[in-house]
């Protein structure tokens, strides 16, 4: 385990990534991103990853156990398919944030745009802000917590994945239903909270969404809903 | 048989005339829908009649060419898979690979009956939607890993395991729809492996949901070549429809091998009016592919593997004379293992079908064991004879395809040519771009 860096104007993201699967435990500061693509993807081990600035598509993609930090703005697919670990972006996220991923925390402090969390399978997505249109999309487990606004068609085809949103929501997605948010559901929402250190985000104030389940089991009769 | 055909076969028949248009097929379709209101699914690909293999022909040699001696010179078989940017590519024995099918739609006996015949004779079998299992990795010396849009079972465990990887753009027996996987197939295995709770339907999406369009495709493909540090050859695989643009803008996306599915390509699950009236035929679609890869420099160099209706050695030989690096089995690969054999047909009696039609493989009911996730159904089919039997019939399938291609004066099977081919009827020369038999004709040639 040691530190690295990596100016990104300098050596090619290659340099990095392949540094980060030797050293899966390292620590990597990354400087110059510059919106390159797929910068810290395949991490495997409890390595530090802080970026300093913007990144492309993919960044953090099939993370495991690592901790990476985006002190910046990210493309399309930040941590997708993240299996564990944490990923913070500190800027607003492009679309299809944590897309399918199965584990781990995705913090994202600013907004993210449209199908954040999009077939979810495990993972906690937990947005500062608002999220797009098809957030949700076909989310199978997982929890999706939205502290601002949501787009349009949230939730659709939801299976088992929790989505808790605080502000609006333009509108619900196929088979997406709001359910009475219980005590239980509270604790959940001020755990993942607290897990991304919103703690000034009060729980109570969430609504909660989830799979009316009618469409689970397909039904000539309920083709309509799609 | 209905009791209206057998009477047709009787005497009647001759005072009867059958519409071409609502023949019995039709009729009998409308009435199902009548009764139940939805759209018939079956397994399989394409039934109808299209201009396939069967409407070409090789020209052996003569005077004008001569042969290699059979069973004694030699006819090289193997092929490298992955040349272009892989570290690591995919050197088989033999250029026939078994297609993507999942474990859930294919008990796990039959993925790893799949995995011996294929090993056995030196080549690679696929993963399919629902991830990797530890049988079909153990009995896969060379296993391809499909990422497809659903991602079921995804993990980069397994992505660095993999010998290859596939992105499923689409297959040739859907080319843009997505899949359903009934709930009567999801085990609590299946279940556990795609994340769902067990026993409901599992729709596998028809877009990946991280990117769209070709652009977005090459930077895919990039994040899948650094994850892997660069090792795995990167397959496409594209349903036959478009497939000259298709081809080009996969290629322009980095891919390293093709995977050109035909519209006779099997699925577990699909519509009958989407197998049937989607894409085009394989015949078709190998020109186009191949005029693509050829027009930027990349025949050869990015290979192409073709799929859909792929029977027997003539078949192989056709499509590499057409411009094919390898071909791709499915559905004949699980005839191999055991599908549809005549000593079950009682049992396929039992579900209203019989043994060379049976194709309900969504409805885990299989009595071959082979598409289902039933424990006591799946338990039927041993392995070890199935991956004989498959290695047998790949066997077969390579003593053909030299067989010809030593007829046509090729040392490497891959040598064979499209001036080797001729064609039987128009459709298929124009479609093919070889000459009308007898002829110098290839109609169409003045334009794409």
């Amino acid at each position: 385990m040691s530190f690295h860096e990596f100016d990104l104007s300098a050596v090619p993201v290659r340099s990095l990534n392949a540094a980060l699967h030797a050293d899966a435990d390292g620590t990597f500061r990354v400087l110059e991103p510059g919106g390159r693509h797929a910068i810290a993807v395949g991490a495997s081990g409890e390595a530090a990853v802080e970026i300093d600035g913007h990144v492309g598509y993919y960044c953090a993609g099939m993370n495991q156990l690592a901790t990476v930090r985006i002190r910046g703005n990210c493309g399309v697919g930040v941590a997708e398919n993240m299996m564990s670990g944490k990923v913070v972006v500190e800027g607003d996220a492009s679309q299809a944030a944590g897309a399918t991923a199965h584990g781990g925390l995705l913090r994202i402090d600013g907004n993210a745009s449209a199908r954040c969390a999009i077939s979810l399978k495990g993972a906690d997505v937990v947005v500062r802000g608002s999220v797009g249109h098809m957030s949700g999309f076909m989310a199978q487990s997982g929890r999706l917590v939205v502290c601002g606004d949501a787009g349009d068609a949230l939730g659709d085809s939801l299976y088992e994945a929790r989505i808790y949103v605080r502000g609006q929501v333009a509108g619900l997605g196929a088979d997406c239903v709001e359910k009475q948010l219980e005590d239980e559901h509270r604790a959940e929402v001020a755990e993942l909270l607290a897990e991304a250190g919103f703690e000034d985000v009060e729980p109570s104030e969430f609504r909660r969404y989830g799979s009316a389940r009618r469409l689970y089991n397909f039904d000539v009769n309920t083709a309509v809903a799609y | 048989m209905s009791a209206g055909d057998q009477r047709l076969d009787g005497a009647v028949v001759g005072a009867l005339r059958e519409s071409a248009t609502f023949d019995r097929p039709t009729i009998r379709e409308i009435q199902r829908a009548a009764r139940e209101g939805i759209y018939d699914i079956r397994g399989g690909g394409a039934k109808r009649r299209v201009p396939h293999f069967d409407d070409l022909l090789l020209l052996g040699a003569s005077v004008s060419r001569y042969p290699l001696e059979g069973y004694r010179e030699r006819c090289e078989t193997d092929v490298v898979l992955g040349t272009r940017f892989a570290k690591k590519p995919l050197h088989l024995k033999i250029p026939i690979t078994i297609a993507g099918m999942s474990f859930g739609a294919l008990s796990a006996p039959a993925k790893e009956a799949l995995g011996r015949g294929a090993t056995t004779m030196g080549t690679s079998t696929t993963t399919g939607d629902g991830g990797m299992t530890a049988e079909e990795r153990e009995h896969s010396d060379t296993l391809v890993y499909q990422l497809l849009p659903s991602r079921y079972g995804m993990n980069p465990d397994d992505l660095r395991r993999a010998d290859a990887i596939e992105v499923v753009v689409g297959q040739g027996a859907k080319p843009g729809g997505g899949g359903m996987l009934l709930g009567q197939k999801i085990s609590d295995r299946v279940a556990e492996m795609r994340d769902l709770p067990a026993g409901i339907d599992q729709r596998s999406a028809c877009r990946h949901p991280d990117w769209t369009g070709p652009d977005d495709l090459e930077i895919k493909i990039e994040e899948l070549r650094e994850i892997t540090d660069w090792e795995k050859p990167i397959f496409v695989k594209v349903g036959a429809t478009r497939t000259y643009y298709d081809v080009a803008l996969a290629v322009k996306a980095g891919a390293d091998v093709i995977v050109l599915d035909g519209m006779q390509g099997g699925t577990a699950a699909t519509q009958e009016v989407f197998l049937e009236h989607v894409g085009i035929p394989t015949l078709a679609a190998i020109p186009q592919a191949v005029q693509a890869l050829t027009e930027i420099g990349m025949h050869r160099r990015v290979q192409l593997i073709v799929s859909g209706g792929i029977r027997s050695g003539a078949d192989v030989a056709k499509a590499l004379a057409l411009g094919a690096d390898a071909v791709s089995i499915g559905v004949a690969a699980l005839i191999a293992i055991g599908d549809n054999a005549p000593e079950l047909d009682e049992e396929y009696a039992k579900l209203g079908s019989a043994a060379g039609f049976y194709d309900d493989w969504h409805e885990g009911r299989d009595p071959a064991g082979i598409s289902t996730q039933d424990d006591t159904l799946a338990a039927r089919l041993d392995p070890v004879l199935g991956g004989r039997r498959l290695a047998n019939y790949l066997r077969t399938l390579v003593l053909e395809t030299q067989t010809l291609a030593r007829a046509c004066g090729k040392s490497r099977v891959q040598n064979l040519e499209p001036e080797d081919l001729v064609a039987l009827t128009v459709e298929a020369a124009a479609m093919a771009r070889v000459p009308l038999a007898g002829t110098s004709w290839i109609p169409g040639t003045e334009a794409r």
